[in-house]
Protein backbone atom coordinates (compact mmCIF):
# COMPACT_ATOMS: atom_id res chain seq x y z
CA UNK A 1 0.00 0.00 0.00
CA UNK A 2 2.73 2.41 1.01
CA UNK A 3 4.70 1.35 -2.02
CA UNK A 4 1.59 2.02 -4.09
CA UNK A 5 1.38 5.57 -2.78
CA UNK A 6 4.97 6.24 -3.66
CA UNK A 7 4.64 4.75 -7.10
CA UNK A 8 5.04 7.52 -9.63
CA UNK A 9 2.54 6.17 -12.14
CA UNK A 10 -0.12 5.66 -9.50
CA UNK A 11 0.42 9.17 -8.17
CA UNK A 12 0.05 10.59 -11.66
CA UNK A 13 -3.14 8.68 -12.28
CA UNK A 14 -4.58 9.54 -8.87
CA UNK A 15 -3.81 13.23 -9.33
CA UNK A 16 -5.35 13.21 -12.80
CA UNK A 17 -8.46 11.46 -11.52
CA UNK A 18 -8.76 13.90 -8.63
CA UNK A 19 -8.52 16.89 -10.97
CA UNK A 20 -11.04 15.37 -13.36
CA UNK A 21 -13.41 14.49 -10.50
CA UNK A 22 -13.13 17.95 -8.97
CA UNK A 23 -13.71 19.75 -12.27
CA UNK A 24 -16.65 17.54 -13.25
CA UNK A 25 -18.13 17.80 -9.77
CA UNK A 26 -18.10 21.60 -9.75
CA UNK A 27 -19.57 21.92 -13.26
CA UNK A 28 -21.91 19.03 -12.63
CA UNK A 29 -23.50 20.89 -9.72
CA UNK A 30 -24.89 23.42 -12.21
CA UNK A 31 -25.80 20.69 -14.72
CA UNK A 32 -27.69 18.89 -11.95
CA UNK A 33 -29.51 22.02 -10.75
CA UNK A 34 -30.48 22.90 -14.30
CA UNK A 35 -31.98 19.41 -14.57
CA UNK A 36 -29.83 18.69 -17.55
CA UNK A 37 -28.22 15.55 -16.23
CA UNK A 38 -29.21 13.72 -19.40
CA UNK A 39 -27.39 16.37 -21.42
CA UNK A 40 -24.05 15.23 -19.96
CA UNK A 41 -24.74 11.74 -21.18
CA UNK A 42 -25.85 12.91 -24.61
CA UNK A 43 -22.86 15.19 -25.06
CA UNK A 44 -20.44 12.44 -24.05
CA UNK A 45 -21.97 10.06 -26.59
CA UNK A 46 -22.02 12.76 -29.24
CA UNK A 47 -18.23 13.04 -29.06
CA UNK A 48 -17.72 9.51 -30.43
CA UNK A 49 -18.03 10.28 -34.18
CA UNK A 50 -15.50 13.08 -33.68
CA UNK A 51 -12.95 10.69 -32.22
CA UNK A 52 -13.34 8.16 -35.02
CA UNK A 53 -13.44 10.78 -37.76
CA UNK A 54 -10.26 12.39 -36.47
CA UNK A 55 -8.62 8.98 -36.63
CA UNK A 56 -10.00 8.18 -40.10
CA UNK A 57 -8.95 11.49 -41.57
CA UNK A 58 -5.45 11.59 -40.14
CA UNK A 59 -4.68 7.92 -39.62
CA UNK A 60 -3.01 8.84 -36.34
CA UNK A 61 -3.76 7.70 -32.83
CA UNK A 62 -2.29 10.75 -31.13
CA UNK A 63 -4.69 11.20 -28.17
CA UNK A 64 -4.88 14.99 -28.31
CA UNK A 65 -5.80 14.86 -31.98
CA UNK A 66 -8.62 12.45 -31.17
CA UNK A 67 -9.72 14.62 -28.24
CA UNK A 68 -9.79 17.59 -30.59
CA UNK A 69 -12.15 15.63 -32.83
CA UNK A 70 -14.24 14.75 -29.79
CA UNK A 71 -14.45 18.40 -28.79
CA UNK A 72 -15.57 19.45 -32.27
CA UNK A 73 -18.23 16.75 -32.45
CA UNK A 74 -19.43 17.46 -28.90
CA UNK A 75 -19.60 21.19 -29.61
CA UNK A 76 -21.47 20.59 -32.85
CA UNK A 77 -23.91 18.31 -31.04
CA UNK A 78 -24.58 20.93 -28.37
CA UNK A 79 -25.12 23.73 -30.90
CA UNK A 80 -27.44 21.47 -32.90
CA UNK A 81 -29.36 20.61 -29.73
CA UNK A 82 -29.78 24.26 -28.74
CA UNK A 83 -30.68 25.23 -32.32
CA UNK A 84 -33.36 22.53 -32.60
CA UNK A 85 -34.86 23.61 -29.28
CA UNK A 86 -34.81 27.26 -30.26
CA UNK A 87 -35.97 27.16 -33.87
CA UNK A 88 -38.35 24.24 -33.97
CA UNK A 89 -41.25 23.17 -31.80
CA UNK A 90 -39.35 20.07 -30.66
CA UNK A 91 -38.91 20.19 -26.89
CA UNK A 92 -35.53 20.22 -25.20
CA UNK A 93 -35.46 16.60 -24.07
CA UNK A 94 -36.63 15.28 -27.43
CA UNK A 95 -34.06 17.40 -29.25
CA UNK A 96 -31.42 15.93 -26.95
CA UNK A 97 -32.59 12.41 -27.82
CA UNK A 98 -32.45 13.16 -31.53
CA UNK A 99 -28.92 14.55 -31.36
CA UNK A 100 -27.72 11.76 -29.05
CA UNK A 101 -28.94 8.90 -31.21
CA UNK A 102 -27.87 10.49 -34.48
CA UNK A 103 -24.34 11.22 -33.29
CA UNK A 104 -23.91 7.93 -31.46
CA UNK A 105 -25.27 6.00 -34.45
CA UNK A 106 -22.87 7.83 -36.73
CA UNK A 107 -20.02 7.17 -34.32
CA UNK A 108 -20.73 3.43 -34.12
CA UNK A 109 -20.99 3.18 -37.91
CA UNK A 110 -17.66 4.93 -38.33
CA UNK A 111 -16.15 2.67 -35.70
CA UNK A 112 -17.40 -0.35 -37.67
CA UNK A 113 -15.82 1.08 -40.77
CA UNK A 114 -12.49 1.32 -38.99
CA UNK A 115 -12.73 -2.13 -37.50
CA UNK A 116 -13.49 -3.72 -40.85
CA UNK A 117 -10.24 -2.46 -42.21
CA UNK A 118 -7.36 -4.90 -42.35
CA UNK A 119 -4.74 -4.57 -39.67
CA UNK A 120 -5.17 -3.92 -35.99
CA UNK A 121 -4.42 -0.25 -36.12
CA UNK A 122 -7.82 0.72 -34.79
CA UNK A 123 -6.71 -0.47 -31.36
CA UNK A 124 -6.98 2.37 -28.88
CA UNK A 125 -10.21 3.79 -30.19
CA UNK A 126 -12.21 1.44 -28.02
CA UNK A 127 -10.56 3.03 -25.00
CA UNK A 128 -12.66 6.08 -25.63
CA UNK A 129 -15.77 4.08 -24.86
CA UNK A 130 -14.72 3.07 -21.36
CA UNK A 131 -11.59 5.09 -20.83
CA UNK A 132 -8.22 3.92 -19.64
CA UNK A 133 -7.13 5.97 -16.70
CA UNK A 134 -4.07 3.81 -16.10
CA UNK A 135 -2.47 5.24 -19.24
CA UNK A 136 -2.58 8.84 -17.99
CA UNK A 137 0.79 10.53 -18.42
CA UNK A 138 2.07 13.55 -16.61
CA UNK A 139 1.37 15.74 -19.65
CA UNK A 140 -2.28 14.57 -19.40
CA UNK A 141 -2.31 15.63 -15.78
CA UNK A 142 -0.98 19.04 -16.76
CA UNK A 143 -3.83 19.32 -19.27
CA UNK A 144 -6.37 18.27 -16.63
CA UNK A 145 -4.91 20.76 -14.17
CA UNK A 146 -5.21 23.52 -16.76
CA UNK A 147 -8.80 22.44 -17.40
CA UNK A 148 -9.68 22.40 -13.71
CA UNK A 149 -8.07 25.82 -13.23
CA UNK A 150 -9.92 27.20 -16.25
CA UNK A 151 -13.24 25.86 -15.02
CA UNK A 152 -12.66 27.32 -11.54
CA UNK A 153 -11.78 30.75 -12.90
CA UNK A 154 -14.76 30.84 -15.26
CA UNK A 155 -17.16 29.70 -12.54
CA UNK A 156 -15.86 32.45 -10.26
CA UNK A 157 -16.00 35.14 -12.96
CA UNK A 158 -19.50 34.26 -14.13
CA UNK A 159 -20.87 33.12 -10.80
CA UNK A 160 -23.94 35.34 -10.71
CA UNK A 161 -24.70 34.77 -14.38
CA UNK A 162 -24.57 30.97 -13.98
CA UNK A 163 -26.60 31.32 -10.79
CA UNK A 164 -29.31 33.17 -12.75
CA UNK A 165 -29.09 30.64 -15.56
CA UNK A 166 -29.69 27.79 -13.13
CA UNK A 167 -32.31 29.36 -10.86
CA UNK A 168 -34.40 31.76 -12.92
CA UNK A 169 -33.42 32.10 -16.54
CA UNK A 170 -36.43 34.24 -17.52
CA UNK A 171 -35.69 36.73 -14.76
CA UNK A 172 -32.07 36.89 -15.90
CA UNK A 173 -33.24 37.62 -19.44
CA UNK A 174 -35.57 40.34 -18.12
CA UNK A 175 -32.53 42.00 -16.53
CA UNK A 176 -30.94 42.14 -19.96
CA UNK A 177 -28.45 39.29 -19.59
CA UNK A 178 -27.84 37.35 -22.82
CA UNK A 179 -29.11 34.10 -21.35
CA UNK A 180 -28.94 32.19 -24.63
CA UNK A 181 -25.28 32.99 -25.05
CA UNK A 182 -24.57 32.19 -21.40
CA UNK A 183 -26.35 28.86 -21.90
CA UNK A 184 -24.22 28.06 -24.94
CA UNK A 185 -21.06 29.16 -23.14
CA UNK A 186 -21.81 27.08 -20.09
CA UNK A 187 -22.71 24.01 -22.13
CA UNK A 188 -19.51 24.30 -24.18
CA UNK A 189 -17.64 24.38 -20.88
CA UNK A 190 -19.33 21.08 -20.02
CA UNK A 191 -18.26 19.74 -23.42
CA UNK A 192 -14.67 20.68 -22.60
CA UNK A 193 -14.82 18.90 -19.24
CA UNK A 194 -16.33 15.80 -20.82
CA UNK A 195 -13.68 15.72 -23.54
CA UNK A 196 -10.95 15.98 -20.91
CA UNK A 197 -12.49 13.03 -19.12
CA UNK A 198 -12.83 10.78 -22.17
CA UNK A 199 -9.30 9.43 -21.88
CA UNK A 200 -9.67 8.25 -18.31
CA UNK A 201 -13.36 7.51 -17.86
CA UNK A 202 -14.70 7.21 -21.40
CA UNK A 203 -17.83 8.14 -23.31
CA UNK A 204 -20.17 5.80 -21.47
CA UNK A 205 -19.26 6.67 -17.90
CA UNK A 206 -18.34 10.34 -18.10
CA UNK A 207 -21.84 11.61 -17.45
CA UNK A 208 -21.91 9.76 -14.12
CA UNK A 209 -18.88 11.71 -13.01
CA UNK A 210 -20.72 14.94 -13.80
CA UNK A 211 -23.94 14.13 -12.03
CA UNK A 212 -23.11 11.79 -9.16
CA UNK A 213 -20.96 14.14 -7.04
CA UNK A 214 -23.58 16.88 -7.45
CA UNK A 215 -26.45 14.59 -6.48
CA UNK A 216 -24.53 13.50 -3.39
CA UNK A 217 -23.51 17.06 -2.45
CA UNK A 218 -27.06 18.40 -2.71
CA UNK A 219 -28.08 16.06 0.10
CA UNK A 220 -25.72 17.65 2.61
CA UNK A 221 -25.71 21.39 2.00
CA UNK A 222 -28.21 24.19 1.34
CA UNK A 223 -26.18 26.85 -0.44
CA UNK A 224 -25.04 27.04 -4.05
CA UNK A 225 -21.42 27.85 -3.21
CA UNK A 226 -21.25 25.08 -0.63
CA UNK A 227 -22.81 22.64 -3.04
CA UNK A 228 -20.40 23.40 -5.88
CA UNK A 229 -17.43 23.13 -3.51
CA UNK A 230 -18.63 19.90 -1.92
CA UNK A 231 -19.42 18.36 -5.32
CA UNK A 232 -15.87 19.17 -6.43
CA UNK A 233 -14.43 17.58 -3.27
CA UNK A 234 -16.60 14.48 -3.60
CA UNK A 235 -15.67 14.18 -7.28
CA UNK A 236 -11.99 14.34 -6.36
CA UNK A 237 -12.48 11.79 -3.58
CA UNK A 238 -14.22 9.43 -6.01
CA UNK A 239 -11.36 9.90 -8.47
CA UNK A 240 -8.64 9.11 -5.96
CA UNK A 241 -10.43 6.22 -4.27
CA UNK A 242 -11.31 4.65 -7.61
CA UNK A 243 -7.67 4.85 -8.65
CA UNK A 244 -6.47 3.31 -5.40
CA UNK A 245 -9.01 0.49 -5.57
CA UNK A 246 -7.90 -0.23 -9.10
CA UNK A 247 -4.27 -0.30 -8.06
CA UNK A 248 -4.98 -2.60 -5.12
CA UNK A 249 -7.02 -5.09 -7.16
CA UNK A 250 -4.94 -5.15 -10.28
CA UNK A 251 -6.88 -6.03 -13.34
CA UNK A 252 -9.97 -3.98 -12.57
CA UNK A 253 -10.42 -0.92 -14.78
CA UNK A 254 -9.97 2.48 -13.14
CA UNK A 255 -12.77 4.39 -14.90
CA UNK A 256 -15.62 2.13 -13.80
CA UNK A 257 -14.20 1.98 -10.27
CA UNK A 258 -14.14 5.80 -10.09
CA UNK A 259 -17.77 5.91 -11.19
CA UNK A 260 -18.73 3.19 -8.73
CA UNK A 261 -17.05 5.15 -5.93
CA UNK A 262 -19.06 8.22 -6.92
CA UNK A 263 -22.25 6.16 -6.97
CA UNK A 264 -21.46 4.80 -3.52
CA UNK A 265 -21.20 8.37 -2.27
CA UNK A 266 -24.62 9.09 -3.82
CA UNK A 267 -26.20 6.03 -2.23
CA UNK A 268 -24.72 6.87 1.14
CA UNK A 269 -25.92 10.48 0.87
CA UNK A 270 -29.42 9.58 -0.30
CA UNK A 271 -29.80 7.33 2.71
CA UNK A 272 -28.02 9.10 5.51
CA UNK A 273 -27.88 12.85 4.89
CA UNK A 274 -29.54 14.85 7.67
CA UNK A 275 -33.03 16.17 6.80
CA UNK A 276 -32.99 15.07 3.15
CA UNK A 277 -31.81 11.48 3.64
CA UNK A 278 -34.31 8.63 3.52
CA UNK A 279 -33.35 7.31 6.94
CA UNK A 280 -33.62 10.75 8.50
CA UNK A 281 -37.02 11.36 6.94
CA UNK A 282 -38.29 7.98 8.08
CA UNK A 283 -37.15 8.72 11.64
CA UNK A 284 -38.82 12.12 11.39
CA UNK A 285 -42.09 10.51 10.39
CA UNK A 286 -41.91 7.98 13.23
CA UNK A 287 -41.20 10.77 15.70
CA UNK A 288 -44.18 12.72 14.41
CA UNK A 289 -46.41 9.68 14.74
CA UNK A 290 -45.19 9.13 18.29
CA UNK A 291 -46.03 12.72 19.17
CA UNK A 292 -49.54 12.36 17.81
CA UNK A 293 -50.21 9.26 19.83
CA UNK B 1 -59.73 60.20 -13.26
CA UNK B 2 -59.36 62.86 -15.91
CA UNK B 3 -55.91 63.66 -14.59
CA UNK B 4 -54.92 60.05 -15.07
CA UNK B 5 -55.88 60.13 -18.67
CA UNK B 6 -53.99 63.27 -19.51
CA UNK B 7 -50.85 62.16 -17.73
CA UNK B 8 -48.14 60.95 -20.13
CA UNK B 9 -47.92 57.18 -20.38
CA UNK B 10 -45.00 55.60 -18.56
CA UNK B 11 -45.47 52.36 -20.47
CA UNK B 12 -46.88 52.27 -23.98
CA UNK B 13 -47.51 49.08 -25.88
CA UNK B 14 -48.65 49.46 -29.45
CA UNK B 15 -49.78 46.93 -32.08
CA UNK B 16 -48.25 44.06 -30.11
CA UNK B 17 -48.76 40.73 -31.87
CA UNK B 18 -47.38 37.37 -30.76
CA UNK B 19 -47.94 34.08 -32.58
CA UNK B 20 -47.29 30.50 -31.53
CA UNK B 21 -47.03 28.92 -34.94
CA UNK B 22 -50.18 29.83 -36.83
CA UNK B 23 -52.13 30.72 -33.73
CA UNK B 24 -52.20 34.30 -32.49
CA UNK B 25 -51.68 34.55 -28.74
CA UNK B 26 -51.78 38.34 -28.72
CA UNK B 27 -53.32 40.23 -31.59
CA UNK B 28 -52.69 43.92 -32.15
CA UNK B 29 -52.70 44.79 -28.47
CA UNK B 30 -52.49 48.46 -27.44
CA UNK B 31 -51.97 49.48 -23.86
CA UNK B 32 -50.99 52.65 -22.00
CA UNK B 33 -50.13 52.92 -18.34
CA UNK B 34 -49.38 56.29 -16.72
CA UNK B 35 -47.03 56.65 -13.76
CA UNK B 36 -48.61 56.23 -10.34
CA UNK B 37 -51.19 53.76 -11.57
CA UNK B 38 -51.94 50.23 -10.42
CA UNK B 39 -53.28 48.27 -13.36
CA UNK B 40 -54.85 44.82 -13.41
CA UNK B 41 -54.73 42.71 -16.54
CA UNK B 42 -57.69 40.34 -16.53
CA UNK B 43 -59.02 37.86 -19.03
CA UNK B 44 -59.95 34.19 -19.34
CA UNK B 45 -57.40 31.37 -19.30
CA UNK B 46 -55.31 31.35 -22.44
CA UNK B 47 -56.01 35.03 -23.04
CA UNK B 48 -52.31 35.75 -23.34
CA UNK B 49 -51.86 37.59 -20.03
CA UNK B 50 -48.54 35.98 -19.14
CA UNK B 51 -47.44 36.27 -22.76
CA UNK B 52 -48.21 39.99 -22.63
CA UNK B 53 -45.76 40.47 -19.74
CA UNK B 54 -43.15 38.26 -21.39
CA UNK B 55 -43.52 40.09 -24.69
CA UNK B 56 -43.09 43.47 -23.00
CA UNK B 57 -39.92 42.15 -21.35
CA UNK B 58 -38.64 40.74 -24.64
CA UNK B 59 -38.73 37.16 -23.37
CA UNK B 60 -40.85 35.85 -26.25
CA UNK B 61 -40.43 36.76 -29.91
CA UNK B 62 -43.01 39.21 -31.22
CA UNK B 63 -44.35 39.37 -34.76
CA UNK B 64 -45.12 43.05 -34.53
CA UNK B 65 -45.39 45.81 -31.99
CA UNK B 66 -43.52 48.46 -30.09
CA UNK B 67 -42.79 48.80 -26.40
CA UNK B 68 -41.94 52.30 -25.19
CA UNK B 69 -41.03 53.55 -21.76
CA UNK B 70 -41.57 57.28 -21.35
CA UNK B 71 -41.62 57.44 -25.12
CA UNK B 72 -38.24 55.78 -25.54
CA UNK B 73 -37.54 52.28 -26.86
CA UNK B 74 -37.71 49.54 -24.26
CA UNK B 75 -34.19 48.25 -24.90
CA UNK B 76 -32.69 51.54 -23.63
CA UNK B 77 -34.93 51.63 -20.58
CA UNK B 78 -34.72 48.03 -19.47
CA UNK B 79 -33.23 48.87 -16.09
CA UNK B 80 -36.37 50.79 -15.19
CA UNK B 81 -38.59 47.72 -15.39
CA UNK B 82 -38.96 45.23 -12.54
CA UNK B 83 -40.33 41.74 -13.04
CA UNK B 84 -42.11 39.30 -10.73
CA UNK B 85 -42.51 35.97 -12.56
CA UNK B 86 -45.05 33.36 -11.55
CA UNK B 87 -44.00 31.71 -8.35
CA UNK B 88 -44.22 28.27 -9.93
CA UNK B 89 -41.71 29.16 -12.63
CA UNK B 90 -38.68 28.28 -10.51
CA UNK B 91 -37.51 25.32 -8.47
CA UNK B 92 -37.91 26.26 -4.81
CA UNK B 93 -35.72 23.34 -3.80
CA UNK B 94 -32.76 25.21 -5.34
CA UNK B 95 -29.95 25.42 -2.78
CA UNK B 96 -30.02 29.09 -1.91
CA UNK B 97 -31.01 31.48 0.87
CA UNK B 98 -33.74 34.10 0.77
CA UNK B 99 -31.19 36.92 0.81
CA UNK B 100 -29.37 35.49 -2.21
CA UNK B 101 -32.57 35.42 -4.25
CA UNK B 102 -33.41 39.02 -3.34
CA UNK B 103 -29.87 40.07 -4.24
CA UNK B 104 -30.45 38.84 -7.81
CA UNK B 105 -32.58 41.95 -8.23
CA UNK B 106 -29.46 44.10 -8.49
CA UNK B 107 -27.57 41.85 -10.94
CA UNK B 108 -28.84 43.90 -13.88
CA UNK B 109 -27.34 47.09 -12.38
CA UNK B 110 -24.09 45.39 -11.43
CA UNK B 111 -23.24 44.13 -14.90
CA UNK B 112 -20.49 41.68 -15.81
CA UNK B 113 -17.85 40.58 -13.31
CA UNK B 114 -18.97 42.79 -10.41
CA UNK B 115 -20.20 41.06 -7.30
CA UNK B 116 -22.82 42.32 -4.87
CA UNK B 117 -21.23 43.84 -1.77
CA UNK B 118 -22.22 45.30 1.58
CA UNK B 119 -24.46 48.05 0.21
CA UNK B 120 -26.37 45.58 -1.98
CA UNK B 121 -26.82 43.30 1.00
CA UNK B 122 -28.20 46.17 3.05
CA UNK B 123 -30.57 47.08 0.23
CA UNK B 124 -31.74 43.48 0.02
CA UNK B 125 -32.48 43.46 3.74
CA UNK B 126 -34.47 46.69 3.37
CA UNK B 127 -36.47 45.15 0.52
CA UNK B 128 -37.20 42.13 2.69
CA UNK B 129 -38.34 44.42 5.48
CA UNK B 130 -40.76 46.12 3.11
CA UNK B 131 -42.50 42.84 2.48
CA UNK B 132 -42.33 41.74 6.11
CA UNK B 133 -39.74 39.03 5.53
CA UNK B 134 -36.66 40.45 7.27
CA UNK B 135 -36.62 37.57 9.77
CA UNK B 136 -36.30 35.05 6.98
CA UNK B 137 -33.24 36.52 5.25
CA UNK B 138 -31.02 33.54 5.99
CA UNK B 139 -33.59 30.83 5.54
CA UNK B 140 -33.29 28.20 2.82
CA UNK B 141 -35.94 29.06 0.21
CA UNK B 142 -37.29 25.51 0.21
CA UNK B 143 -38.51 26.06 3.76
CA UNK B 144 -40.90 28.91 2.97
CA UNK B 145 -44.66 28.83 2.56
CA UNK B 146 -46.15 29.79 -0.79
CA UNK B 147 -47.01 33.27 0.41
CA UNK B 148 -43.51 33.78 1.77
CA UNK B 149 -42.02 32.66 -1.53
CA UNK B 150 -44.19 35.22 -3.29
CA UNK B 151 -42.96 37.96 -0.96
CA UNK B 152 -39.36 36.96 -1.66
CA UNK B 153 -40.05 37.49 -5.36
CA UNK B 154 -41.60 40.88 -4.60
CA UNK B 155 -38.55 41.86 -2.55
CA UNK B 156 -36.33 40.85 -5.45
CA UNK B 157 -38.33 43.12 -7.75
CA UNK B 158 -38.06 45.99 -5.22
CA UNK B 159 -34.32 45.41 -5.27
CA UNK B 160 -34.42 46.30 -8.99
CA UNK B 161 -35.35 49.87 -7.98
CA UNK B 162 -37.55 50.06 -11.04
CA UNK B 163 -40.20 52.60 -12.04
CA UNK B 164 -42.45 50.10 -13.73
CA UNK B 165 -43.25 46.72 -12.23
CA UNK B 166 -44.69 43.81 -14.17
CA UNK B 167 -46.12 41.07 -11.96
CA UNK B 168 -47.47 37.73 -13.07
CA UNK B 169 -50.21 36.51 -10.71
CA UNK B 170 -48.68 37.67 -7.43
CA UNK B 171 -51.90 36.79 -5.59
CA UNK B 172 -51.96 33.21 -6.86
CA UNK B 173 -52.35 30.82 -3.93
CA UNK B 174 -51.12 33.18 -1.20
CA UNK B 175 -52.36 33.46 2.37
CA UNK B 176 -54.29 36.44 3.74
CA UNK B 177 -51.29 38.17 5.41
CA UNK B 178 -49.37 37.99 2.15
CA UNK B 179 -52.31 39.37 0.20
CA UNK B 180 -52.50 42.31 2.64
CA UNK B 181 -48.73 42.81 2.41
CA UNK B 182 -48.89 42.89 -1.38
CA UNK B 183 -51.78 45.35 -1.45
CA UNK B 184 -49.97 47.59 1.06
CA UNK B 185 -46.86 47.44 -1.09
CA UNK B 186 -48.84 48.38 -4.21
CA UNK B 187 -50.17 51.49 -2.49
CA UNK B 188 -46.74 52.48 -1.32
CA UNK B 189 -45.34 52.07 -4.82
CA UNK B 190 -48.19 54.20 -6.15
CA UNK B 191 -47.45 57.02 -3.69
CA UNK B 192 -43.87 56.95 -4.87
CA UNK B 193 -45.08 57.48 -8.45
CA UNK B 194 -44.26 53.96 -9.64
CA UNK B 195 -46.64 52.02 -11.80
CA UNK B 196 -47.52 48.38 -11.46
CA UNK B 197 -49.04 46.06 -14.06
CA UNK B 198 -50.49 42.94 -12.49
CA UNK B 199 -51.89 39.83 -14.12
CA UNK B 200 -54.85 39.17 -11.87
CA UNK B 201 -57.40 36.38 -11.59
CA UNK B 202 -59.86 37.54 -8.98
CA UNK B 203 -62.33 39.85 -10.71
CA UNK B 204 -64.03 40.75 -7.45
CA UNK B 205 -60.99 42.51 -6.00
CA UNK B 206 -60.17 44.47 -9.15
CA UNK B 207 -62.09 47.64 -8.15
CA UNK B 208 -60.67 47.48 -4.62
CA UNK B 209 -57.01 46.92 -5.46
CA UNK B 210 -56.54 48.66 -8.81
CA UNK B 211 -57.04 52.05 -10.48
CA UNK B 212 -56.79 50.92 -14.05
CA UNK B 213 -57.70 47.73 -15.83
CA UNK B 214 -56.88 46.05 -19.13
CA UNK B 215 -59.32 43.44 -20.36
CA UNK B 216 -57.49 40.99 -22.52
CA UNK B 217 -58.52 38.00 -24.57
CA UNK B 218 -55.92 37.72 -27.32
CA UNK B 219 -57.11 41.20 -28.32
CA UNK B 220 -57.38 44.07 -25.89
CA UNK B 221 -61.02 44.84 -25.16
CA UNK B 222 -60.45 47.82 -22.91
CA UNK B 223 -57.66 49.68 -21.20
CA UNK B 224 -58.24 52.56 -18.82
CA UNK B 225 -59.60 53.61 -15.44
CA UNK B 226 -61.55 50.89 -13.64
CA UNK B 227 -64.64 53.10 -13.28
CA UNK B 228 -65.12 53.43 -17.03
CA UNK B 229 -63.79 50.11 -18.26
CA UNK B 230 -64.73 47.47 -15.73
CA UNK B 231 -68.37 46.86 -16.47
CA UNK B 232 -70.60 44.01 -17.43
CA UNK B 233 -70.74 44.59 -21.13
CA UNK B 234 -66.97 44.79 -21.60
CA UNK B 235 -66.47 41.80 -19.31
CA UNK B 236 -68.97 39.85 -21.40
CA UNK B 237 -67.16 40.75 -24.59
CA UNK B 238 -63.84 39.75 -23.09
CA UNK B 239 -64.88 36.50 -21.48
CA UNK B 240 -67.37 35.48 -24.16
CA UNK B 241 -69.96 33.00 -22.96
CA UNK B 242 -67.88 31.90 -19.99
CA UNK B 243 -69.35 34.02 -17.27
CA UNK B 244 -69.27 31.42 -14.51
CA UNK B 245 -66.87 33.55 -12.51
CA UNK B 246 -69.30 35.94 -10.90
CA UNK B 247 -70.68 35.01 -7.51
CA UNK B 248 -72.61 31.74 -7.33
CA UNK B 249 -73.91 31.24 -10.85
CA UNK B 250 -72.98 27.62 -10.55
CA UNK B 251 -76.53 27.20 -9.29
CA UNK B 252 -78.51 25.60 -12.10
CA UNK B 253 -80.86 27.79 -14.06
CA UNK B 254 -79.39 31.00 -12.81
CA UNK B 255 -78.25 33.42 -15.45
CA UNK B 256 -75.27 35.55 -14.51
CA UNK B 257 -76.17 39.15 -14.84
CA UNK B 258 -74.33 41.77 -12.95
CA UNK B 259 -70.85 42.59 -11.91
CA UNK B 260 -71.00 45.12 -9.15
CA UNK B 261 -68.65 47.96 -9.65
CA UNK B 262 -68.53 50.24 -6.64
CA UNK B 263 -68.80 53.91 -7.39
CA UNK B 264 -65.39 55.45 -7.76
CA UNK B 265 -64.43 58.97 -6.78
Amino acid sequence: MVDGWLDYTLRTVALGAALLGGMSGALGAFVFLRRQSMAGDAIAHATLPGVVLAFLLTGQREPYLLLGGAALAGGAGVLLWIAITRWSRVKQDSALGIVLSTFLGGGVLLLNLVQNRPGAYQAGLNHFLFGQAATLLSRDVVLLAAGALGVSVLLLLFWKEFQLLSFDRAFGASLGWPMQRLDIGFTLLVVAAIVLGLQSVGVVLMSALLVAPAAAARQWVDGLGAMVLLAAVLGAVAGVSGTLLSALWTGLATGPLIVLCASTLVLFSLLLAPRRGLVWRQLDRLAAQARLR
Amino acid sequence: MASNETRPAALTVSDLTVMYGEKPVLWDVDLQMPAGVLMAVVGPNGAGKTTLIKAILGLVPTVAGQIRIDGRPYAEQRQRVGYVPQRGSVDWDFPTRVLDVVMMGCYGRLGWLRRPGKSEQAAALRALEQVGMADYAHRQIGRLSGGQQQRVFLARALMQEADIYLMDEPFQGVDAPTERAIVGLFRELRTRGKCVLVVHHDLQTVPEYFDWVTLLNVRSFACGPVAENFNESILRQTFGGHTAWIGDESLPGRVPTTVTVPAVG
